[in-house]
């Protein structure tokens, strides 16, 4: 018996004021399919399906399930109407079993619940399915991937017949990623539900996808069997025109060690075992990538070489020198950072685009550290980096917080890039960034390398990894638990290590 | 509008940096008026009529010469409190334990006072001042101490220790500072002529604590806007991690900034009981910690914003014992007044950013 239900829109266009942010896109998602939705940041992917799941009303176009037209007034009629969305960041409460939450979801769980009863009736619901998610654990203590499996159990148990999953393997290490693909394809292929999959993994699709939509700048750009269009065309189809990625140059050889961490320890953010580095070191001209999945001791790792954490034991040195992160270490030594999420940990966001170019260097006159501020050469350097990064703010004066995030991430690149540097510790900088602007990022890092600088990059990125790192190391359950140089290993290898198996 | 049509021609980028100081004035004066009004429909409920209210707010506070130094008497203590609440708040800090560091500080300049009654004058009281500044220093320095090292939450933390600075001011002064002549009204013994400052010579009974907390405010506006310790506090108020991933010394920079805040509650201790008691007693613990809470925030933590509103809260205050007598209301509605303003104060932060009018590209075009 087909449950699951076809979905089309229509001409579907939205717009906010003066801007579209949908361009009459129309889109066939046909009942038991998984079909993808592919799109750089901003391209739209959102705003469709939040007209489809009733968060927005649709300027023009419309809506038909199985060939019927459909209203979507709010999320509640879309739950009714069979829609339903796993959202990117788990929606379930922590503190709770797997049962638990399956039944206070239901909008009917009744005011006393009968466990009894409730349980029998999840395990008949939960015999027919491909896969059994954990029911009598407390969220808080399943993985990421097991987290993910009981999202999408709580939508079929909802009553979900039509299943939007927004970036769902974001989140999970590759192996975990292809389990839960490949549970939602074998309930797709038993006709129970109909898949739309928001991802921008060219693998995901071209393995679990029956058909694609493609969007771009809100209209929609290439439509059609997965098996009938090649990576580089959907590549196409993204992007505009064709900057299938340039293969980024590496030219020179590693020097001397600029950067080395020996047996150094320091305890973790939670839990008993502590973060311990045996040994780690990164050259000049290198790019040392730090691969692992989120929660692992990359924080904490961040923040021992920032001096925010204390070490318990063993040391970092800089160029040879003891090195604590003090602004004099930083200074003399030419370390810089490029922390994460830039406006949460590298900006202060109610000052200027001017004064954050300025945190770097704000006490430095040409002899040592100065007491009077020195505002005109403040805004003249400021300008100056506004101009070569291309950063683009309507003045120097405005709060760096009214920047877009990669208007945002070019200043504190500006700030960062500037100047001699050499060592550069970077934490997944393309975070959040669109297409261009990752390349732009990636571009940048690697003619720092390219100069001589030793860069450590830590990344949950697995791809950004092999695209940059000379050498790899996997960070598990807060220590190394792999090193290799890039091209003696593959993405398989790493994963099995970031998972915590092998 | 037509000025604005003028500008968009003229300053685009100017604009960017003029418009939010106008924000920064505006806000907090629209707050002050809604909170005036709120208080005003408080007054009707009250069966008072809100324009006899502030028509005798105005003569008593700034009405006449007499009223004048009233007022003025009382600005020199606020301009203190002000400062050591705007100082940590440039680091994101609110502390409001001010009351505390003025009980304690008086009391140290009055201990001091005694002690170096032989000494002469003008080393006395600068002796006297060092140690009102040191003691209040440490006490809110403590507190910028347990946030950096131990995290401990500063407001908590600044508000609870001011009650037990007071009662610790009110045991030494009830027990081993004790005057024995201060009979119904425990007293350190009373300073000699030599140990007390005297009026500034501007025409009108003035004591020099506000000379000197004018001064103050501004040398502490020049060590924020204008040095490099300044920006960097803000930096560290702005976004803490920032500074961090930037080695700022962030917690140097801390206990710096609430020292220096609670050595300003120091001299307005100081002030108090050399200018205007003679001695520490009960007297010192009156409000002026608190009330530097609301001068603080309406000034916005400029200190010199602090001046106006320092002044116009003290013509309040200084109107309270008038309307107690001429209206019939209690002393506290001062209290509520000042209570209004501050919460309708708060709620104008959120404003912030969310004002249309205040958006550059709409006087400047995009720049």
């Amino acid at each position: 018996m087909m449950q699951a239900i076809g979905l089309e829109t229509v001409g579907m266009t939205m717009r906010f004021g003066a801007f579209t942010a949908l361009d009459n896109v129309t889109t066939r998602i046909k009942p038991g399919t998984v079909h993808a939705l592919l799109g750089e940041n901003g391209a739209g992917k959102s705003t469709l399906v939040k007209c489809i799941m009733g968060f927005y009303h649709a300027t023009e176009g419309g809506l038909l399930i199985d060939g019927h037209e459909a209203r979507v007034a709010d999320p509640v009629d879309a739950q009714r109407l069979g829609l339903g969305m796993v959202y990117q960041h788990f929606t379930l409460v922590p503190s709770l079993t797997g049962a638990e939450n399956l039944v206070i979801s239901r909008a009917d769980a009744p005011q006393v619940i009968n466990w009894n009863t409730e349980r029998a009736a999840l395990d008949a619901f939960l015999a027919d399915l491909p896969f059994q998610p954990p029911l009598d654990r407390p969220v808080s203590r399943m993985s990421a991937g097991e987290k993910q499996k009981l999202e999408i159990v709580k939508q079929l148990y909802l009553g979900s017949r039509f299943l939007i999953l927004d970036e769902p393997t974001s989140v999970l290490t590759p192996a975990e990623a292809d389990e839960v693909l490949s549970h939602i394809r074998a309930l797709c292929e038993g006709g129970r539900i109909t898949v739309l999959l928001i991802t921008h993994k060219f693998r995901e699709v071209r393995s679990f996808a029956d058909d694609v939509t493609v969007l771009r700048r809100g209209k929609m750009v290439g439509s059609g069997r997965v098996a009938d269009l090649s990576d580089k065309q959907m590549a196409e189809m993204m992007m505009g025109e064709t900057i299938a990625r340039a293969e980024l140059e590496r030219t020179g050889t590693p020097g001397s060690v600029v950067l080395a961490m020996k047996d150094a320890q320091a305890p973790a953010l939670s839990g008993p075992k502590g973060i311990a580095i045996d040994d780690l070191t990164v050259q000049a001209g290198q790019i040392v990538g730090v691969a692992g999945i989120s929660g692992n001791g990359q924080t904490e790792l961040m923040e021992m070489l920032t001096g925010q954490r204390t070490l318990t034991g063993g040391q970092i040195e800089v160029k040879g020198q003891p090195f604590g992160a003090t602004r004099t270490e930083v200074h003399d030594l030419k370390v810089r950072y490029l922390p994460e999420e830039p406006l949460k940990n590298a900006s202060a966001p109610r000052m200027s685009v001017a004064e954050n170019l300025a945190l770097r260097e704000f006490d430095r006159g040409p002899d040592g550290s100065i007491f009077w501020q020195n505002r005109r050469k403040m805004l003249r350097t400021a300008r100056r980096r506004i101009d070569d990064f291309e950063v683009k703010a309507p003045s120097p004066h405005v709060p760096i917080a009214t920047l877009s995030g990669g208007n945002v991430q070019r200043t504190v690149l500006a700030r960062e890039f500037s100047g001699d540097v050499d060592l550069l510790i970077v934490a997944n900088p393309c975070f959040g960034l669109d297409f261009n602007a990752v390349a732009a990022v990636r571009e940048r890092l690697m003619q720092a390398r390219n100069r001589g600088v030793a860069i450590l990059l830590i990344s949950e990125d697995l791809d950004e990894i092999f695209e940059l790192a000379d050498r790899i190391v996997v960070m598990s359950e807060g220590h190394l638990a792999f090193a290799a140089e890039a091209g003696a290993t593959h993405a398989g290898e790493v994963g099995s290590y970031m998972a915590g198996h092998a | 509008m037509s000025d604005v049509t003028a500008s968009r021609t003229v300053f685009p980028a100017a604009l960017s940096i003029w418009v939010p100081r106008l924000e920064a004035v505006i806000i907090p004066i629209g707050a002050l008026v809604v909170g005036l009004g709120l208080f005003a429909v408080f007054l009707l409920f009250l069966g008072r009529s809100p324009v006899d209210f502030f028509a005798l707010v105005y003569k008593a506070g700034f009405g006449t010469g007499f009223s004048w130094k009233n007022t003025l008497s009382r600005v020199a203590p606020l301009l203190f409190a002000g400062l050591c609440v705007a100082l940590p708040a440039r680091l994101g800090l609110v502390v409001i334990g001010g009351e505390g560091a003025i009980a304690l500080g008086g009391l140290a300049a009055a201990v001091m006072g005694v002690w170096s009654g032989a000494l002469p004058g003008a080393i006395g009281l600068i002796l006297m001042a060092a140690a009102a500044m040191v003691i209040g220093g440490a006490w809110i320095g403590a507190i910028g101490f347990l946030r950096i090292k131990r995290g401990v939450n500063e407001t908590i933390a600044s508000l609870l220790m001011a009650y037990i600075a007071i009662a610790l001011m009110n045991h030494l002064v009830e027990g081993a500072f004790r005057d024995p002549a201060s009979l119904n009204k425990p007293s350190t013994a009373p300073l000699p002529d030599s140990l007390r400052v005297g009026d500034m010579p501007i025409g009108i009974e003035v004591h020099w604590g506000l000379g000197i907390g004018v001064l103050c405010c501004f040398l502490c506006w020049i060590l924020l806007d204008r040095t490099t310790i300044g920006f960097a506090a803000r930096v560290a108020g702005g976004n803490i991690r920032a500074a961090q991933v930037q080695s700022l010394p962030v917690g140097k920079l801390v206990i710096g900034f609430t020292a220096l805040g609670g050595s300003m509650a120091g001299l307005a201790g100081y002030f108090e009981v050399t200018a205007t008691h003679g001695a520490a007693n009960a007297s010192l613990v009156v409000g002026y910690g608190y009330t530097g809470i609301l001068v603080a925030f309406l000034a916005r933590h400029n200190p010199i914003a602090i001046i106006p509103v320092a002044v116009l809260l003290a013509g309040f205050e200084a109107s309270s014992g008038l309307i107690q007598r001429r209206m019939d209301l209690p002393d506290a509605t001062i209290l509520v007044m000042q209570g209004i303003v501050f919460v309708v104060l708060l709620l104008s932060e959120t404003l912030y950013g969310r004002l249309r009018i205040f958006r550059p590209d709409l006087w400047g075009g995009k720049a």
